[in-house]
């Protein structure tokens, strides 16, 4: 199942909608690696709401996805991991360092906001996190 | 349900899910349960191309739970203390990820032979 | 009566005819023995926390599920309504030795009336005692063991409303929780919390958690590594957890692990912590508030 990747402002959105193989999700890294040059997006957004399950696979595409958007110029934030989720990620050791995460799409959507002025010259008050 | 191709992977933890949830577990503990899945599927897919999982129901008279087998022929893991051994950073590679699901599940045995396969049980039992 | 119930037992000498004459007994004398043996409850100073009258209406009730256990060799109803009965009791205090006392005191009552059944009979008497004895050991035994399961169970039920009690997450302000740790913490707990604690960042939005762990006394390695785990995994929430209060013999079992203080955020105190986490939230909120301030202006 393909998953579909939304371009909105400078953002892409990724949304995941149901369990996904692991050729689903490398597709998804693909393809979001590649739009992210071709669209010139600031930012990307993957939502994890509706999936049930993240194991090591998952986990890894996610952080190998994070760090080749970071390469291409763009800031990469989760959002939408669900309780049990990441209880069960932290119980098998998936912590995804260094990857970003937020809430939901409105919370990352912030987040990106945030780190887009951050970036631009003239306003220090916003430290990076 | 037999597993040698990635897709049956999704099938066999969305099988523990909801063998778990028809069980009673809560939402949570069918979560570390069909994770669990989804890892010893992987390694089957990943090491041993070919194997199975079988699920069934436990009760020991007190308590209800799930019990995974995960069985492949595959090329077997040579080290097995090493392969489980607990280290708190799993550090993100495709490690076998054996200690992994030995915390996400109560209970966890595993018998292995270099050149004849690997068989991991693991159990779980219902809060 | 007695003398005819007597010699068709002698008669047939068999189990079932005996268990008949036991019944018989039981049933005709049922007045007489239920009024001794709440007697005797009451003089042994048994389930004090009742009065006579509730401990006459019990009495009753046990002594008919007895007999019909005795009766029919099912124990069902018995056990169905020992388990009421304990329901009742131990609310009120009854003790697991009252509950046992008073089962044995029922079994010692009804032998002394076989007794007296049969003054002269010496091998009827052991004929029917040996009847009696089994059936009457199953049942204290059922008695007893419902009781003392349904203790447990409540004993369970209270340690879970306890450790619920024991740990609210609170909402201090908008997006900022408190999570006032207190009392030892075990495995079972420390993932309780943080189920609980992942619900609550869902529900209330939340992007900072101060977690405050100076009401707990001591950690060893497996409970800090939960902790740590909790940390983490509200952070794949999209929140911060600024942990506070410390105490120095818990840093020392963290630092033993060898916990990545990167991933840990941690202030003193309660009061470090919430200002913490205000500069936090402030950071990302107050600026758009002065903004439109500004805009006001």
């Amino acid at each position: 199942m393909l998953v579909p990747i939304l371009k909105q402002r400078d953002y892409l959105i990724a949304t995941i909608q149901a369990a996904l193989t692991d050729e689903d999700l490398r597709l998804l890294r693909d393809g979001l690696v590649e739009q992210v040059g071709r669209y010139r997006s600031r930012g990307v957004i993957v939502d994890l709401t509706a999936l049930d399950v993240m194991d090591s696979f998952a986990a890894r595409t996610m952080r190998d996805l994070a760090h080749m958007t970071r390469f291409r110029g763009a800031e990469m934030v989760i959002v939408g991991i669900q309780p049990e989720v990441a209880f069960s990620m932290v119980q098998l050791g998936l912590t995804l360092e260094g990857v970003s995460t937020a809430l939901d799409l409105e919370e990352g959507l912030a987040y990106l906001d945030r780190r887009g002025k951050a970036k631009r010259p003239g306003k220090s008050s916003m430290t990076a996190r | 349900m037999p597993v040698h191709r990635e897709i049956d992977i999704v099938a066999a933890r969305r099988e523990g899910r909801a063998l778990a949830s028809l069980l009673g577990f809560s939402s949570t503990e069918a979560t570390l349960v069909a994770t669990a899945i989804s890892e010893l599927a992987r390694n089957i897919v990943l090491y041993a191309k070919q194997g199975e999982i079988v699920l069934g129901l436990l009760n020991d008279g007190n308590r209800r739970g799930v019990v995974v087998v995960a069985r492949d022929e595959g090329p077997g893991i040579p080290d097995i203390p090493w392969a489980v051994a607990d280290g708190r950073s799993t550090s993100g590679g495709l490690g076998l990820g054996l200690p992994g699901v030995r915390r996400l599940m109560d209970e966890f045995h595993i018998a292995s032979e270099v050149g004849k396969g690997t068989t991991v049980v693991v159990k779980k039992w219902k809060r | 009566m007695q003398s005819i119930s007597r010699s068709t037992a002698q008669s047939s000498g068999d189990s079932s005819a005996l268990l008949r004459e036991l019944v018989a007994h039981l049933r005709q004398n049922r007045t007489g023995l239920r009024e001794e043996w709440a007697r005797r409850i009451t003089e042994a100073k048994l389930l004090t926390a009742m009065t006579p009258e509730e401990i006459f209406a019990e009495a009753t009730a046990v002594y008919d599920n007895y007999l019909e256990a005795v009766e029919t060799g099912s124990i069902e109803a018995l056990e169905t309504y020992a388990r009421s009965l304990s329901e009742r009791i131990i609310p009120r205090g009854v003790e697991t030795h009252e509950v046992l006392g008073i089962v044995l005191l029922l079994r010692d009552v009804l032998a002394r009336s076989l007794f007296a059944k049969y003054p002269q009979d010496v091998t009827q008497l052991s004929r029917v005692l040996d009847v009696y004895e089994p059936a009457a050991n199953r049942i204290a035994n059922t008695v007893a063991v419902g009781f003392a399961h349904e203790r447990e169970r409540i004993i369970r039920q209270q340690q879970e409303a306890i450790r619920e009690l024991s740990t609210p997450v609170l909402t201090v302000r908008n997006r900022l929780l408190i999570l006032p740790m207190i009392g030892i913490i075990d495995p079972q707990r420390a993932r309780q919390l943080t189920e609980q604690l992942l619900r609550a960042i869902r529900v209330n939005r939340a992007k900072v958690v101060v977690m405050d762990i100076t009401g707990v006394p001591a950690m060893d390695a497996t409970v800090a590594n939960h902790l740590v785990q909790t940390v983490e995994a509200s952070r794949l929430l999209g929140a911060t957890v600024i942990v506070t209060g410390l105490s120095p013999e818990i840093a020392q079992t963290l630092v033993n692990i060898g916990v990545d203080l990167g991933k840990m955020t941690t202030v003193g105190d309660l009061q470090g912590g919430i200002e913490e986490a205000e500069r936090l939230l402030g950071f990302k909120v107050v600026p758009v508030d002065e903004a439109a301030e500004q805009l006001k202006e």
